[in-house]
């Protein structure tokens, strides 16, 4: 039979409940940093629908895209794709980091340490953008 | 010559009189070889004796003396004076938690999370004494000995802005616990706790914010225990979905 453990609480009532402040993640640079990772994915996610959209009109024809083409050379739209760039590279390393914590592979008796875990991740991102290029360059 | 002193900004709450919290101001004699917890008792002993907070042990063992410090989650017993000169020092109780009195937290949800993810050895049939004990090899200890190191002192709730934000998760802690008796060769409960590490209030509600373990003064590292285990529900998953045999 499980046995219940007994716990004495104090009177709710009688006690303080902090609550946590709107701009709490301006307290701590971790908690910034933290916050900023996540809006990251609201850029990357309408990077991603702007790149939908651009595939979508590649299927219509030549003069469709280059129409729609066009309108992406705005001052805005090259603003928004260097912030999503720098968003889209944070995002990764910030994921890199997350694998050296998640992976701890061993290799015979020996862990494979967390630096080499991410130094990996970043080899294969590199060569994966590499091979990306090299298609962008063939074609 | 007179005696070189620290200020200690102290937060009182006296539910008897006082609606809200406020800070008290404390000056105490300065030591080099003095550490908060030290500064409190001084305080305690020797200035104000109403004040009120937990400590027991004073070598980072009972986890019972954890408090904010200059706004960061801190063992008081392992925190010197020293790290902290010339400037004044301001000791609050841990975030996140309700407060009792002055520095002393309400401690029962966490106990009630603790309780129900189960830390301890499951077996589904109990071996008799007489068959001897259930032997380990030191590979099979070292796969949980880190988790193992857990005094729930707190801390780690305490920098959890999700646990702050949502205080029914279970928190780094309780999941860090559950996840070292997972990893123990001799349990067979990982099924029942897994029931409740993965529901709504389990391991992902975590955004990884990654303080628990920055602030973890055993180094046990919950946010990494959180991470793997939402590795392994999801691998659990798919490898039911595909493999149904493979189910237990």
């Amino acid at each position: 039979m499980e046995k219940e453990m007994i716990v004495n609480r104090p009177d709710n009532s009688k006690m303080y409940h902090p609550h946590m402040p709107t701009a709490w993640w301006f307290r701590k640079w971790s908690y910034f940093l933290f916050m900023l990772r996540e809006l990251t994915s609201v850029f990357i996610a309408v990077f991603l629908v702007v790149y939908l959209f651009q595939i979508y009109h590649i299927t219509q024809g030549a003069d469709a895209y280059w129409e729609i083409a066009g309108q992406f050379r705005s001052g805005g739209w090259i603003a928004f794709h260097g912030v999503a760039l720098i968003f889209a590279i944070y995002h990764s390393l910030s994921w890199f980091k997350t694998a050296a914590v998640i992976l701890t592979p061993r290799v015979g008796g020996w862990m494979v340490p967390p630096w080499m875990v991410v130094a990996l991740h970043i080899a294969a991102w590199l060569a994966a953008s590499a091979a990306v290029l090299m298609l962008y360059v063939l074609i | 010559m007179s005696e070189e002193t620290i200020t200690l900004n102290v937060t009182r709450y006296r539910h008897e009189k006082d609606r809200a919290p406020f800070i008290q101001s404390y000056q105490v004699p300065y030591r080099e070889d003095w550490v908060v917890l030290d500064a409190l008792n001084h305080i305690k002993d020797e200035l104000d004796g109403t004040l009120s907070y937990r400590w027991s042990c004073r070598m980072g063992v009972c986890g019972s003396c954890g408090m904010m410090v200059n706004g960061e989650p801190k063992l008081t017993c392992s925190a010197f004076l020293r790290d902290y000169r010339p400037g004044e020092i301001r000791v609050e109780p841990l975030e996140n938690f309700p407060v009792i009195r002055d520095l002393v937290i309400d401690m029962s949800g966490f106990m009630d999370k603790l309780t129900s993810v189960q830390p301890w050895i499951i077996r589904e049939k109990e071996k008799p004494v007489s068959e001897g004990e259930y032997l380990q090899t030191p590979d099979q200890l070292d796969a949980y000995q880190q988790y193992s190191q857990c005094i729930n002192c707190l801390l780690c709730y305490s920098a959890c802005p999700i646990f702050g934000l949502e205080t029914d998760f279970i928190g780094p802690a309780a999941i860090a616990l559950a996840y070292r008796y997972n990893l123990d060769s001799r349990d067979e409960g990982s099924h029942r706790r897994n029931d409740v590490i993965t529901d709504v209030n389990g391991v992902w509600e975590c955004t990884f914010v990654g303080e628990c373990s920055v602030v973890c003064p055993k180094h046990v590292d919950p946010a990494a225990a959180i991470q793997k285990l939402k590795v392994e529900t999801v691998s659990g998953m798919v490898r039911g979905f595909l493999m149904p045999w493979s189910r237990k």
